[in-house]
């Protein structure tokens, strides 16, 4: 089985996806998403629809297929992207500026609508920033200078810079609580950062027991707070309690190359999605409470368990999240292939509802409107 | 070879006029110029194609149905775009895509699907009518008019349907006119029965090709029969329709205009003439066909020197075509190594050891390297060819710019799956040079990891004690305290991470164990030399303390250390010239350790000797 995907081949590789925040009051399906190319001489930011108003024209009859609203040109490679509102992106580039972007609906035009140009340098060169969260109207961003910056949209200047936050470089970030953002960085560390405190430290930093593997992703659970997970260069993913010791919960054999990107599904928690250097997107489901394994259940698709796991190290077994036991004896943990094809690097992913987005090296561009969840 | 010094003779280019693009390749004791016909600003509508193409392995599907998509995209781009040059361009470049597309099937027809004759003729059939379509946009146009069997271009739709063997068609539209004209009826009822019995070969059916021609004589009889008895006479029209089906030259050549192409003549003229044709018979016709349609001022364009090179089955003769027309290397790659998966291809052994397709791959291959995005599908095409492609792979993966962090990991990936463990080393240098130079000693240290480079991990520990004894703090506290397993990495990244620990249990003052290790980083011989004598001096407030913390064994050990420190200094400080307030100090610290240690043994000496109560 391989889940109907509708696909649109760009011409240029694309790095980060994501869906334009739908409102959780109306009862609105994903419609909107954003592209960020990477790459290119010219990059290029991009809003596309997959029409679930009827408004764009639709020709092949494969409903959902992708058709582009606009785009603009970029400076360097998109190497994050992140809805601010429902009208603007702020982005983070290679050459180290940060950027918000505004997307003009009724005319269909993108402009920028601010930018700090050299947010993240050397001394004497650009240092690529190489992540950006937000929590409208304040944006926090990272680069590969061990910085890390705060900004408010509509301020010029920033408003917090950490200096040397970390000695090396600081790949993705998150936030934890409304005040508190958690960073992974090259040496495969977790640092949680209090954003009221004064001081340059992190309250916490986190690592895993073994090798220092880099780590490039984060991503917090959303109900949970303090259950995070992670993915790095050796395509494991690791699901942490922050506030239990220093270590891992679970370590999962995921991929065979870099995670790019790990994400809980934003109201479906018990779902979890990977995408990887080597090709592939996983979908991960857990089924929390019940005991018949969720493979039994029926109404699935094929799947196959995952492959590894090691058992929880103990603590307050009623707080256990069942993503941290992640036992596959129990078949409590199902994780399917979700491409149906081996493409090269899936860079980026985002869902939302039912519809996920994912973008690759191979110059596509993969909508599936069917996601099970 | 010995150096002439003389001035090297010009060699006139007689082919090429002034406004033609050339170029070159080195061949083995000689040189290739060829005339190219596009530039470089074509070069980027090419280079999305070569991303429509990403597998080698199955290119004959992957081009039938991608080639499509940006075949209308820049038809699109050429209808739509306003400045008249460009549009020329877009135009140019959908012309070579058609031609690539015709060049391509013919070549899928006669080399891949190799068939005998009587399939032969319908493939080409197939191959003509996929390759016109204006002849469906016109019927379409008079069929959707009020009144189709009036409107200016019918005959020309039914004329073209018969010149491609589309006979029910043809039928179908001449029922119209048989309607318009009730007094004619039993004329178009004898053409519509004419057109039915055409008979084509059904290479499924139990028939015999030797059958399948007898039959096909008769009708041709039948059809000459009507001529010479002037049935049609009365309807110019039908009459020609007639010539047709008897295989008329001149009446075929009366229409070039509906035919445009001479293999659309060629083959139209087998259908009706020769439809058993044998694939080795080919290439007459072929050329007598291309012959008789171009008239005598018109010279045959490349495309067409390419077709009936492929007609003559002359598969060399096309790559090489193909290589000269075409300004890259994309589609006879392509082509070639689909000939070469079919074993068509007699290996063409080049001098250097390689043989034709893979050079040809190589070159395509080499030429995405410099692409700044495509470098990602060029390591496929290297994959695929056994005996140069790794070693082309390892110099060009080495060019790669490599301007962000993350675009470096997907080289380093590349690299490792392919065990090149040269260029990952490599690679990870540059990164930590450059993290280096830009202070990032996290960065750096990660990438040594990497590359499991024992040699710049000590560097960038050397770089850490250096800033120690500068500034008396360690930088980058974050990095050292968690440095965990990879401190085995290099002896003085042990040291440091030791060091560091040292630091920690004095800072907590636990002063045993942090005594015990400071020992134990002379004794193991993990701290270099030059910095035992900071060790030492670290090790003076712990002899000054109030308690005894060194045993007397111990103390024995840092006595034993201090002199060995002080006799390698002695032979190699002989010569050099240090400042005199230098040595001043350096003599003092001596002496003062001398009097703490001697102090503390004599304490632990007592200490120990001291029997408990």
């Amino acid at each position: 089985f391989f889940f109907r995907f509708a696909a649109v081949y760009v011409s240029q590789k694309i790095s980060k996806s994501r869906w334009r925040p739908v409102s959780h009051s109306s009862l609105q399906q994903a419609d909107i998403f954003a592209t960020g190319s990477w790459d290119n001489e010219d990059n290029k930011i991009s809003f596309w629809s997959i029409g679930s108003h009827g408004s764009s024209g639709v020709e092949d009859g494969f409903e959902g297929d992708p058709q582009l609203l606009c785009e603009h040109k970029h400076d360097g490679d998109v190497l994050d992207l992140q809805f601010l509102d429902q009208d603007r992106i702020v982005t983070a580039s290679s050459t180290g500026a940060v950027t918000i972007f505004r997307h003009h609906q009724n005319s269909q035009t993108i402009s920028v609508s601010q930018q700090w140009a050299r947010a993240h340098r050397y001394p004497s060169d650009n240092a690529p920033c190489t992540g950006v969260v937000c929590s409208s109207p304040e944006i926090v961003t990272v680069g590969e200078d061990g910085r890390i910056i705060v900004f408010r949209a509509d301020q010029e200047g920033v408003i917090r810079v950490i200096d040397n936050a970390d000695s090396s470089t600081i790949h993705a970030v998150t936030y934890l609580r409304t005040t508190e953002i958690l960073t992974v960085n090259s040496i495969g560390q977790l640092k949680l950062w209090d954003l009221r405190q004064q001081s340059n430290s992190p309250s916490q930093i986190l690592s895993l027991s073994g090798d220092r593997v880099p780590l490039h992703c984060v991503d917090r659970h959303p109900n949970q707070q303090h259950i995070v997970a992670t993915g790095g260069q050796d395509g494991m993913l690791c699901v942490w309690d922050v506030r239990q010791g220093s270590t891992p919960f679970s370590l999962m054999e995921a991929h065979s190359a870099e995670m790019w990107e790990v994400h809980f599904h934003p109201t479906n928690p018990d779902h979890l999605f990977t995408c990887s250097e080597d090709g592939s997107l996983l979908h991960w489901e857990t089924s929390s409470q019940s005991d018949i394994p969720s493979f039994l259940q029926g109404g699935r698709n094929s799947s196959m368990t995952s492959r590894s796991a090691m058992a929880p190290a103990g603590g307050n077994q009623s707080l256990i999240n069942a993503w941290l036991s992640g036992d596959s004896s129990k078949g409590r943990l199902e994780t399917t292939h979700m491409l149906p094809s081996q493409t090269l690097s899936v860079n980026s992913l985002d869902v939302l509802g039912q519809c996920l987005v994912c973008g690759t090296d191979g110059e596509a561009i993969f909508v599936n409107r069917q996601v099970p969840v | 070879m010995e150096e002439v010094d003389v001035e090297p003779a010009v060699t006139n280019i007689p082919a090429a006029s002034s406004g033609t693009h050339l170029g070159f390749a080195w061949g083995p004791g000689d040189i290739l110029v060829y005339e190219t016909l596009y530039k470089a600003s074509g070069k980027c509508r090419y280079q999305r194609i070569h991303t429509l193409l990403p597998s080698v392995r199955d290119p004959a599907t992957s081009m039938r149905t991608k080639n499509p998509t940006c075949m209308e995209e820049l038809q699109q781009v050429a209808v739509s775009t306003k400045v008249a040059e460009v549009a020329m361009q877009y135009g140019n470049q959908v012309s070579i895509l058609l031609a690539i597309e015709l060049i391509w099937n013919l070549c899928e027809v006669l080399f891949i699907d190799a068939a005998p004759a009587g399939s032969l003729l319908l493939h080409l059939l197939d191959w003509v009518r996929l390759h016109k379509a204006d002849v469906d946009e016109k019927a379409r146009e008079v069929l959707q008019s009020e009144s189709p069997a009036e409107h200016r271009d019918y005959w020309d739709v039914v004329v073209s349907y018969v010149l491609q063997g589309r006979l029910e068609e043809a039928r179908q539209m001449l029922v119209k006119q048989a309607t318009l004209q009730p007094a004619a009826r039993k004329m178009y009822k004898q053409m519509d029965t004419l057109l039915s019995k055409m008979p084509f070969y059904n290479p499924g059916g139990t028939q015999t090709l030797t059958e399948f021609d007898v039959k096909w004589r008769h009708w041709h009889e039948e059809v000459d029969r009507c001529l010479q008895d002037n049935s049609f006479a009365s309807n110019k029209h039908l009459e020609l329709i007639c010539k047709i089906l008897v295989g008329d030259e001149d009446t075929l050549l009366e229409h070039k205009d509906l035919l445009s192409t001479w293999y659309h003549f060629l083959v139209t003229r087998l259908l009706f003439c020769h439809p058993t044709v044998k694939p080795t018979e080919l290439h007459y016709y072929a050329q007598s066909c291309l012959t008789m349609f171009l008239d005598s001022r018109s010279v045959p364009e490349p495309l067409d020197s390419i077709l009936l090179a492929a007609f003559e089955f002359d598969i060399h003769q096309v790559i090489k075509d193909c290589s000269i027309a075409l300004n890259n290397w994309w589609f006879v790659a392509h082509l070639t190594d689909l000939l070469d998966h079919c074993k068509l291809l007699q290996s063409h052994n080049l001098h250097f050891g390689s043989n034709l397709r893979e050079f040809l791959l190589l070159e395509y291959a080499s030429g995405l390297f410099t692409h700044h995005s495509l470098w990602q599908l060029a390591v496929d095409y290297f994959d695929h060819c056994p005996e140069f492609g790794r070693v082309y792979l390892e110099l060009q993966i080495e060019r790669v710019p490599l301007d962000t962090e993350r675009k470096a990991l997907k080289v380093l990936r590349i690299c490792e799956q392919r065990q090149m463990s040269e260029q990952v080393r490599s690679i990870c240098k540059i990164m930590a040079m450059r993290a280096l130079r830009n202070n990032r000693l996290g960065s750096a240290l990660s990438w040594s990891i990497r590359a499991k480079d024992a040699a710049f991990a000590t560097l960038i520990s050397e770089r850490f004690l250096q800033d120690y004894c500068a500034r008396g703090t360690f930088s980058d506290l974050d990095l050292i305290d968690n440095l965990g397993p990879a401190m085995l990495l290099s002896d003085r990244l042990t040291f440091l991470g030791k060091y560091r620990e040292f630091h920690k249990l004095y800072g907590e003052k636990r002063f045993r164990e942090a005594s015990k290790l400071l020992l134990s980083l002379m004794t193991a011989k993990i701290a270099p030399r030059s910095f035992w004598m900071t060790l030492l001096t670290d090790a003076l407030p712990l002899l000054e303390q109030k308690e005894v913390i060194f045993s007397a064994d111990q103390t024995h050990e840092l006595m034993f250390c201090l002199e060995e420190l002080m006799s390698s200094l002695n032979t190699t400080t002989a010569g050099t010239d240090r400042p005199m307030q230098d040595e001043d100090i350096e003599v003092t610290k001596v002496e003062l350790l001398r009097l703490a240690l001697a102090r503390n043994l004599a304490m632990a000496i007592v200490k120990e000797g001291t029997v408990e109560a």
